[in-house]
């Protein structure tokens, strides 16, 4: 059956099996591949996405438990990249190959709209489910200070 | 060639080209044309002749004066993307906002090797990039003189322009193009590269590439890339290595939703290239992947079925009691030294084997068609990847044309080219329709080519004065015979080698099915942590300051050795001895609980030393306080924000991988999965500081991939002993009853 909902402010119906996760359903049903495949198990976090606000592990979400909820990914997060975090994030330059960023953004985009100024062990509880390969955590959690700067 | 859809290349006939590339003996070209790689004289430094390429194009002026720069080498988050065509702006006196960089297919007759690895993209091409750029910048000058009619020697450049001072005239870059592309072209003594001391790029932190994309979500990646019509697929391997798929419920899976295809593979043999298995191909990923749930498949395991990490363990054990199969390196009398030192000491270390878990999992896009491949690879080695699916496919090199896309992560892993064979192999059975391949993590743990575990008994001696007068190391590796697998070999000139005076390293391979291959700082990962693990353990019983022993053990500066086994004393001694004095090293009280530990080694061409300050409490938590990092490796540091993101993230991929990682093998198969069982390192767990300092020798630059890694093992270790008096002799540390506080 179809599920309707409502994705990055705009509402669309996805004709899908049920437990098709939504992390294909982004990536291959609606070619929005900025949400990233690393574990398919909610071990690492690069597949992080909004449910209402709410960080989730896109890769073991079934579409059919988003039905009728709002869903923002990177792509929605910013019309153009504006989001302080994205403009931190190129500031301080945090990324090595990058793949696990929108991830950890997104996850970050959660804590901040909950708690606009972190501390540092704020920080490492939000971020403690996303993992970067390449351990860029030290800028991840500095640029995380500077985006909460940007957004004052 | 295919585009991909959501990429449309500009219109190339609106731009005037200017193609620049050196030739043998140093001239240079113009021209469009492609011809086979020429042999360079050795460079200075004696390392084989580089190739270097005939004509091509690494860099186009448009009129409008963006400069599109070709970045050769593929991008796996070291940086080079960036870094590469940064040297080719320095030359050209380039304004950094007018470069576009545009990553470059496949072309190696065109643009001289194009692989990542052994952090062996910069210094191969720092002398062959200035030199492109700097005749560039030349042809430029020239054509504004001309134009002029003045002599070049009154033009300077600046920020994409040809300035004549005495008139204030000036021109763009993009004015000039047509014209100098008409020009001969100088050779290398003519146009000079820059004196470094003129630098505005080099050395300074240019916006990285691709960066604004990466932070939003941009389909960058390869897993991304996608065309019209395209498969996806899925490759089930038997889970005993070599084992092969001998028949499977076919019909049943080609009858499931999505299912378009689901085929035997019979493989070639060779676990590198293409393995049996089931190939199944679906509309979408997550429809291929599902079926696999359903598949059932018998398989003929073959030998390795009886391997097992324990097995493994036991033989190294029977072995050590056992002369050593064959000698590597004999200096002296090493028996008749450690007869005669005042104190010795005789230890066993071991160590896992390891996966690579690069965080995009494997996967190809390729497509056949008319005895013609075409691929979108995320390789690191795309040239062999081309030979391997042309030999895998019975094709011409040449009928195989490879893209290179931007990659999740490499460390080595995608050195390989499986996935890339696979997907070829897959493709061919479907003339005419792209395929994805793409492994799951499951597939990508269970099928690496995993660092080498390895066993060392090591046996050492000091004199009264506390100098290592003798140092005997059986290492029991893999391989068959005297013939090492992949990533597994230790060699004569490895340290302490040449700097004690009876020395001998003697090993006996045990046979392995298991594929193995280079993992960041292959050897060097393991290697540097049992030689200075052992090194502080002589240190100790010596009575001596960790540090002090090593500057002792390193003596004078001065080269030592030559070629390949070539040291240099005095650049380590160097690093030793300012991370000793940023780290505070003998100058600070530490509180109980808390110790500091050292360890330094030469990889890749660079030089590193690090101290960690470590805290252990009564319960075995570890927290790692600070770590210093000293490198030198080289003159320049081209792009010092993604050289500190290196030198950072090295030493916390060091720390997971002497914490947690290990992988495991029982009945020929791998026991791990996923993340949960071949752990990272966390944010919360890394250190709070990482402090990194950079000597500039006099030394051409060099690459910082891999080098700062090795060291960070053994500094740990070594401070955890400070610390609570534990020798840690065996990892991953968790083994020991270690975990992160």
């Amino acid at each position: 059956m179809p599920y309707k909902f409502q994705l990055n402010g705009k509402q669309v119906t996805l004709d899908v099996p049920a437990e098709m996760p939504l992390l294909w359903a982004l990536r291959d049903e609606l070619n929005l591949c900025g949400t990233k495949f690393g574990c398919g198990a909610g071990l690492c976090g690069a597949c992080t996405v909004h449910q209402d606000g709410v960080p989730i592990r896109a890769c073991v979400t079934p579409v059919s438990m988003v039905a009728g909820k709002r869903v923002t990914t990177i792509e929605g997060l910013s019309a153009d990249g504006a989001h302080a975090l994205q403009r931190a994030w190129v500031e301080m330059d945090v990324p090595q190959c990058g793949y696990c960023q929108a991830g950890q953004i997104m996850t970050a985009a959660a804590l901040l709209a909950k708690k606009p100024k972190p501390t540092d062990a704020d920080i490492d509880e939000a971020m403690n489910g996303n993992l970067c390969r390449c351990a860029t955590y030290l800028r991840i959690r500095k640029a995380i200070h500077r985006a909460a700067e940007l957004t004052k | 060639m295919r585009r991909p859809v959501e990429n449309q290349g500009p219109g190339l006939e609106r731009r005037f080209f200017l193609r620049v590339s050196l030739v043998a003996g140093g001239a240079m070209l113009l021209g469009g044309g492609t011809s086979a790689v020429a042999q360079a004289p050795a460079q200075a430094g004696g390392r084989r002749p580089q190739a270097v390429p005939k004509p091509s194009a690494f860099v186009q002026i448009d009129a409008n004066g963006t400069v599109t720069l070709m970045a050769k080498n593929p991008e796996m988050g070291q940086g080079i993307k960036t870094a590469l065509p940064m040297i080719l702006a320095e030359e050209l006196d380039l304004d950094w906002k007018m470069v576009k960089v545009v990553q470059a297919d496949l072309d190696e007759a065109k643009y001289g090797s194009q692989s990542a690895g052994g952090s062996r993209s910069t210094p191969n091409n720092w002398d062959l990039l200035r030199r492109v750029g700097a005749s560039a910048r030349w042809m430029l000058v020239q054509a504004a003189a001309q134009s002029w009619g003045v002599a070049e020697g009154e033009c300077s450049t600046e920020l994409g322009r040809v300035m004549h001072p005495a008139s204030g005239r000036s021109f763009g870059y993009g004015e000039l193009a047509a014209k100098a592309a008409a020009l001969p072209v100088p050779d290398g003594a003519v146009a000079k590269p820059k004196d470094a001391k003129d630098y505005k790029i080099i050395g300074k932190s240019m916006p990285t590439v691709d960066l604004p994309a990466m932070v939003s979500g941009k389909p960058i990646y390869s897993i991304d890339f996608k065309l019209p019509g395209m498969l996806y697929a899925v490759f089930e391997k038997c889970p005993v290595f070599g084992g092969k798929a001998v028949r499977a419920n076919l019909e049943e899976i080609q009858a499931m939703p999505g299912i378009r295809h689901a085929f035997l593979v019979e493989g070639n043999g060779d676990l590198t290239s293409l393995v049996s298995g089931v190939a199944i191909v679906a509309t979408k990923w997550w429809y291929a992947n599902q079926a696999r749930k359903s598949l059932k498949v018998e398989w003929e395991e073959g030998p390795t079925v009886a391997h097992s990490s324990a097995g493994y363990a036991a033989k190294a054990e029977e072995l050590f009691g056992q002369k050593p199969a064959f000698t590597i390196r004999k200096d002296g009398d090493v028996e008749a030294a450690l007869a005669g030192a005042a104190k010795t000491v005789d230890a066993k270390y071991t160590f896992p084997f390891i996966s690579h878990a690069q965080l995009e999992p494997g996967n190809c896009t390729a497509q056949y068609q008319d005895g013609k491949l075409e691929i979108w690879a995320p390789s690191q080695t795309p040239g062999r990847g081309q030979q391997m699916a042309a030999q895998a496919l019975g094709l011409k090199n040449t009928d195989v044309t490879v893209h290179q896309l931007r990659t999740g992560g490499g460390f080595g892993r995608r050195l390989a080219n499986d996935y890339l064979v696979e997907a070829s192999w897959i493709a061919k059975q479907i003339p005419g329709v792209p395929v994805k391949l793409l492994c799951s993590r499951e597939d990508d743990m269970r099928h690496d080519f995993y660092r080498p575990g390895g066993y060392q008994h090591l046996r050492g001696g000091v004199d009264a004065s506390g100098r290592i007068v003798g140092w005997h190391d059986h290492f029991v590796s893999f391989g068959v015979g005297e013939k090492f697998v992949s990533s597994s070999n230790i060699s004569p000139a490895d340290f302490p080698a040449q700097f004690v005076p009876n020395f001998a390293v003697e090993a006996t391979l045990i046979p392995t099915g298991v594929p193995t291959g280079p993992l960041r700082a292959p050897r060097s990962n393991s290697l540097a942590w049992v030689i200075h693990s052992f090194l502080d353990e002589l240190a100790y019983a010596a009575g001596k300051d960790p540090v002090q022993f090593r500057l002792d053990l390193l003596g004078e500066p001065r080269v030592v050795g030559k070629g390949m086994e070539a040291y240099d004393a005095g650049r380590m001694r160097a690093c030793l001895e300012l991370v000793a004095e940023k780290s505070g090293w003998g100058k600070r009280k530490l509180p109980k609980g808390t110790g500091l530990g050292v360890g330094f080694h030469y990889s890749h061409s660079g030089y590193f030393a690090e101290v960690a300050e470590v805290s252990v409490d009564a319960n075995s938590r570890v927290k790692v306080n600070k770590v210093w990092a000293v490198g030198d490796v080289g003159s320049h540091i081209i792009h010092p924000s993604s050289a500190l993101n290196q030198v950072q993230g090295a030493v916390i991929d060091g720390l997971s991988e002497l914490m947690a990682q290990e992988i495991t093998i029982e009945k020929g198969r791998t026991v791990q999965s996923n993340y949960h069982q071949h752990q990272m390192v966390r944010m919360k767990q890394a250190p709070p500081e990482i402090e990194v300092h950079f000597i500039r020798s006099n030394h051409p630059p060099t690459g910082l991939g891999e080098p700062p890694l090795p060291p960070l093992l053994p500094a740990v270790a070594n401070a955890i002993f400070a610390a609570c008096g534990k020798r840690v002799r065996t990892l991953p540390l968790a083994k020991e009853g270690f975990r992160w506080a």
